[in-house]
C-alpha cells in the first residue's frame, strides 16, 4: 500500500476532505463502518479512543469486516461498553485485565478448528494490560506465533484506575503512584519496558509502532499487519489528556511532539529487524514535549530538575542514534520555550 | 470396549469421543497422564478438527477457552491443585460470561505446605465460581461424567468441571467400558453457542455492568444451577437409556433406606466406604452411605429426602474449611435444617493420607455410640500437633511447622 503522508499533502482537514476524490481518505467518506461508533464515554480528546477507533476501522476495511476484537480491562473497554450499550460495531470480547492475548488465541484456535481462516482476530489492551499484568499471555502468543494482531494503546498509566504508574509510565512522569514530591522526580529512571523490543525479540512477523498524531501512518501499520499471518504487535502513543494533564484539544499535537523529540520512535520491523523507520524533519528538544504535561510540570517548576530533562534528552538522543530517526544525523533544533 | 487403561486415558478417550474443537492446558501433576494422552490423539489426526494450544499457564489455559468457547467452538482443559487456584479469576469469568467450557480437575492438596497427593482442597475452595462441580467415584464414572458434562454445560450456557481424584482414580489401571464414536455422537450434538462471536451479526460479550443490573444477573447465574438439579438427573437418565449404565445424577444413596446412620461423602473414597459399611451391615449395624456426585449445585432436597429417616449423619470430607470445619458438612447441614439428628464432621485423607478400612470401622462404630466428637480429624497424630503447639507456645522461634513435624516423625534428620 502506498503511505500518504497528511504534512506532505498539505491539508490537515480531516480525511483530507479538501482534496481530490482519489487523494481523499477513507475517513472523509460519511458512509464508512466505523468499529467503534459514537457514544462511547471516552473523555474529550481521548488518544486511545481515537487510536482504537483508526486501528480497527484499518483492520475491518483489510478483512472486508471479517473480524473479531478482543479487548483487555481498561479504559477503552468501559467507555465503550457500559452495559447495555455498546460502541462497537465489530464481534467484541472482553474478558479481563490480564488475559487479552490468551483469550484473542483462544478465539483464533477456535476459528482454525472451525475452518474460517478468513475471520482474524485483533487483542488490544492498555499499556498496563500489555506490558506488566498481561505479559505472559502475550509473550505466550508471540512465541507460539498465534494468528492475532495484538494492538497495545500507550498512554504511559493505568488511566482507568485513576492514573497510577505502569511498567510503560515514562522517565520523569508523575503519576498517583510515582508522585513527584519534594526531590523525587516523579517515575524513577531505569525501570521502564520496552514492549516493541520484547516483541521483536521474539522474532514475530511483524512489529509496528505509530501515534495518533499520523492517523494515516497508524492506519496503513495496522492494514499492512494483516497482510501476515501468525502473531504481529502494533504499539500506538495515544495521549490522555486526564492522565498526562494536558488540553483535550492538544492531543494529537502532543503526539506529534513525541516523535519529532524522538521520544517516541514510530518504525516498522519484520522478523525481528527493523526494516523502515519515519524519520523527523525537524527535530525538538524534549522540553518542547515535556512543558505542556501536567504530569511533568515538577520539571519546570521553582528549580527546574535539568537533570531530569537531561537525562530524558539522552534517551531520545539514543533512539535518535539507534533507529537513525534524522537523515542526516542533525543537531536538535531551537530552546526550550 | 471394555479396555484395561489407566484412568487418566479413560478421561482423554471420553473427552476426545466428546469432539472438543479446542483443547488448552498447562502440565500440573496429577493432570499431566489426561493432557499427553490428548495431546498424542491430536497430533496423530485422530481427535480432528481440534486445535491443542500449549499455553504459558492455567491463567491463559483458561483464557484459551474462554475466548475460543466465546467464538463458538467446544472448548475443553484440565488442571489440579495449583493450576485451579491460578486460574482463579477467569474461572469466575468464564461462568460469568455463560460459557460451557469443560475441565476435569485432577484432586490435589494446595500448598503450603507443597503436596502433590489427593485431596479435594482445590475444587472446594472453587466452590462459588458458578462451576457445576460433579464428583467421580470410579474411573468408569469419570469418563461417563465427561460426556455428560458436555451434554449438560452446552444445554445449560454454564461451565462444568468434572472432578476425579488425583492419582487414586488418575493414576489407576482399572477395567472401563469405552463407548463407541457413533454412541456419543448419538448422546451429544454439536456445540450450539447461545451467543458466538460472529461478523454476520456482531455483538459485544463482557460489557460492563454497574449496581442497576449486577444483583440480577448474579440471580440469573444462581437459577441455572437451579435448573441444573432437573437438568443433571435428566441427563444421566439418557445417559443410563443409550449405554445401558447408571452413572452421574445428583446423589448415590446406597443402602441407605432403613439405616440410623448415613456416611455422607464424595469421590473415590466412596468404594472403601461402601466396603467397609457391607461388613458392618453383616455386623448388624444399620448403616448406609449417600454419595454426591454432584457438589454445585448442592442437592439440597435429594440430600434431605435421603437423611430424613436417618438417626445421625457422618460427612465425611477430603478438604478443610480452616477456622470452621467441614465444607461439605456446613451444605449437608443445610439441607437438614428443621430436622434433628446428630451431625458429625470427618475430616479424612488430607494431603493423600489413606484412609482405611480399619479407621473407618473404628470411626463408624465411635459415630454409633454418639462417641465422636463434632469435628473429627481422622487419625490425626494428637503426640505429635501438641508437640508442636508445646514448642510454638514456648519458643518464638520455632521453625517451620511442617518440618519440626517430620522431625519428630523421625523421617527427617537435623
Ligand atoms: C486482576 C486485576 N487487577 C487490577 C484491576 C484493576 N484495573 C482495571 S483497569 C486497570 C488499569 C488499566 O490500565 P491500562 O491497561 O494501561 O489501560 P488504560 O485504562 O490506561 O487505557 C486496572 C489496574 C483489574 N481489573 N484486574
Ligand atoms: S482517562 Fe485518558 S485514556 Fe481514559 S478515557 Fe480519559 S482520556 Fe481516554
Amino acid at each position: 500500500m502506498e503511505r500518504v503522508r497528511f504534512y506532505q499533502i498539505g491539508s490537515y482537514a480531516a480525511g483530507n476532505r479538501l482534496l481530490d476524490g482519489e487523494l481523499q481518505t477513507v475517513q472523509s467518506d460519511t458512509h464508512r463502518t466505523n468499529s467503534l461508533n459514537s457514544g462511547h464515554r471516552a473523555c474529550q480528546g481521548c488518544g486511545e479512543a481515537l487510536g482504537a477507533r483508526y486501528a480497527l476501522d484499518a483492520v475491518m476495511r483489510a478483512t472486508g469486516n471479517q473480524m473479531v476484537a478482543v479487548n483487555a480491562t481498561g479504559c477503552l473497554e468501559v467507555f465503550s461498553t457500559p452495559y447495555p450499550e455498546t460502541a462497537w460495531q465489530v464481534p467484541w470480547l472482553h474478558s479481563l485485565f490480564g488475559n487479552a492475548p490468551a483469550v484473542a488465541t483462544g478465539v483464533a484456535a477456535a476459528l482454525k478448528a472451525k475452518g474460517r481462516t478468513d475471520v482474524r482476530v485483533v487483542g488490544q489492551g492498555g499499556d498496563g494490560g500489555t506490558v506488566d499484568i498481561g505479559l505472559a499471555c502475550l509473550s505466550g502468543m508471540f512465541e507460539r506465533n498465534d494468528d492475532v494482531l495484538y494492538i497495545c494503546y500507550d498512554n504511559g498509566g493505568y488511566m482507568n484506575t485513576g492514573v497510577q504508574r505502569s511498567g510503560a509510565t515514562p522517565h520523569g512522569a508523575a503519576t498517583t503512584t510515582t508522585p513527584a514530591v519534594g526531590p523525587q522526580p516523579g517515575n524513577d529512571f531505569g525501570k521502564g519496558k520496552n514492549l516493541p523490543a520484547i516483541a521483536m525479540a521474539h522474532r514475530i512477523p511483524y512489529v509496528a509502532t505509530a501515534t495518533v498524531a499520523d492517523l494515516r501512518d497508524l492506519e496503513y501499520k495496522a492494514t499492512r499487519a494483516m497482510e501476515f499471518r501468525g502473531a504481529r504487535y502494533l504499539h500506538v502513543l495515544v495521549p490522555c489528556p486526564l492522565g498526562w494533564r494536558t488540553a483535550s484539544n492538544e492531543t494529537v499535537k502532543i503526539a506529534r511532539l513525541a516523535t519529532e523529540t524522538g521520544i517516541f520512535p514510530v518504525f516498522e520491523a519484520e522478523d525481528g529487524e527493523v526494516v523502515a523507520v519515519s524519520k523527523i524533519r525537524k527535530r525538538r528538544p524534549v522540553g518542547d514535549y515535556l512543558q505542556p504535561q501536567g504530569r511533568f510540570a515538577h520539571l519546570f517548576g521553582a528549580t527546574p530538575r535539568e537533570d531530569v530533562i537531561a537525562k530524558i534528552q539522552a534517551e531520545a538522543d539514543r533512539n535518535v542514534r539507534v533507529f537513525g530517526l534524522t537523515d542526516p544525523e542533525v543537531p536538535v533544533h531551537g530552546v526550550v520555550s | 470396549m471394555l479396555k484395561q487403561i489407566e484412568g487418566s486415558r479413560g478421561v482423554a478417550e471420553a473427552v476426545a469421543l466428546s469432539r472438543p474443537e479446542v483443547i488448552c492446558a498447562y502440565p500440573i501433576s496429577p493432570q499431566t497422564h489426561i493432557v499427553e494422552a490428548l495431546s498424542t490423539l491430536v497430533k496423530s489426526g485422530e481427535l480432528a478438527p481440534c486445535e491443542f494450544v500449549n499455553v504459558e499457564s492455567e491463567f491463559a489455559a483458561m483464557s484459551v477457552a474462554i475466548g475460543a468457547s466465546a467464538a463458538g467452538a467446544r472448548a475443553y482443559t484440565a488442571t489440579a491443585s495449583q493450576g485451579l487456584l491460578y486460574m482463579a479469576e477467569p474461572l469466575f469469568n468464564a461462568s460469568g460470561l455463560g460459557l460451557p467450557i469443560v475441565m476435569t480437575v485432577a484432586n490435589r492438596a494446595i500448598g503450603a505446605p507443597i503436596n502433590i497427593w489427593n485431596d479435594h482442597s482445590d475444587s472446594m475452595s472453587q466452590r462459588d465460581s458458578g462451576w457445576i462441580q460433579l464428583y467421580a467415584e470410579t474411573n468408569q464414572e469419570a469418563l461417563d461424567l465427561h460426556i455428560q458434562a458436555f451434554r449438560i454445560a452446552e444445554e445449560l450456557s454454564l461451565p462444568v468441571m468434572v472432578c476425579m481424584d488425583g492419582f487414586v482414580l488418575t493414576h489407576a489401571v482399572e477395567r472401563v467400558d469405552v463407548p463407541a464414536q457413533e454412541q456419543v455422537d448419538a448422546f451429544l450434538p454439536p456445540y450450539e453457542p447461545r451467543q458466538v462471536l460472529d461478523p454476520e451479526d456482531p455483538i459485544s460479550i463482557g460489557a460492563m455492568v454497574g449496581p442497576d443490573a449486577f444483583t440480577e444477573v448474579r440471580y440469573l447465574a444462581h437459577d441455572k444451577q437451579m435448573q441444573a438439579l432437573d437438568l443433571i438427573p435428566a441427563v444421566a437418565a439418557d445417559f443410563a437409556a443409550a449405554f445401558g449404565r447408571d452413572s452421574g445424577g445428583l446423589v448415590r444413596p446406597y443402602r441407605c433406606d432403613d439405616a440410623e446412620t448415613v456416611v455422607v461423602a464424595l469421590g473415590s473414597v466412596l468404594g472403601t466406604i461402601k466396603d467397609t459399611v457391607d461388613e458392618l451391615r453383616d455386623e448388624g449395624m444399620s448403616i448406609g452411605v449417600l454419595g454426591l456426585t454432584s457438589f454445585r449445585p448442592f442437592p439440597l432436597d435429594a440430600v434431605r429426602t435421603a437423611l430424613a429417616g436417618a438417626q445421625r449423619v457422618v460427612v465425611l470430607e477430603r478438604a478443610l474449611a480452616v477456622g470452621i470445619g467441614g465444607i461439605v458438612a456446613a451444605n449437608v447441614r443445610m439441607a437438614l435444617s428443621g430436622i434433628s439428628l446428630h451431625g458429625y464432621t470427618v475430616i479424612a485423607g488430607l494431603g493423600g493420607r489413606a484412609i482405611t478400612k480399619a479407621s473407618l470401622t473404628r470411626l463408624f462404630h465411635e459415630a454409633v455410640a454418639d462417641k465422636l466428637e463434632p469435628l473429627t480429624f481422622l487419625d490425626l497424630d494428637r503426640d505429635l500437633v501438641e508437640r508442636e503447639l508445646r514448642r510454638t507456645r514456648t519458643t518464638r522461634r520455632s521453625g517451620p511447622a511442617a518440618e519440626n513435624l517430620l522431625r519428630d516423625l523421625g523421617t527427617r534428620v537435623g
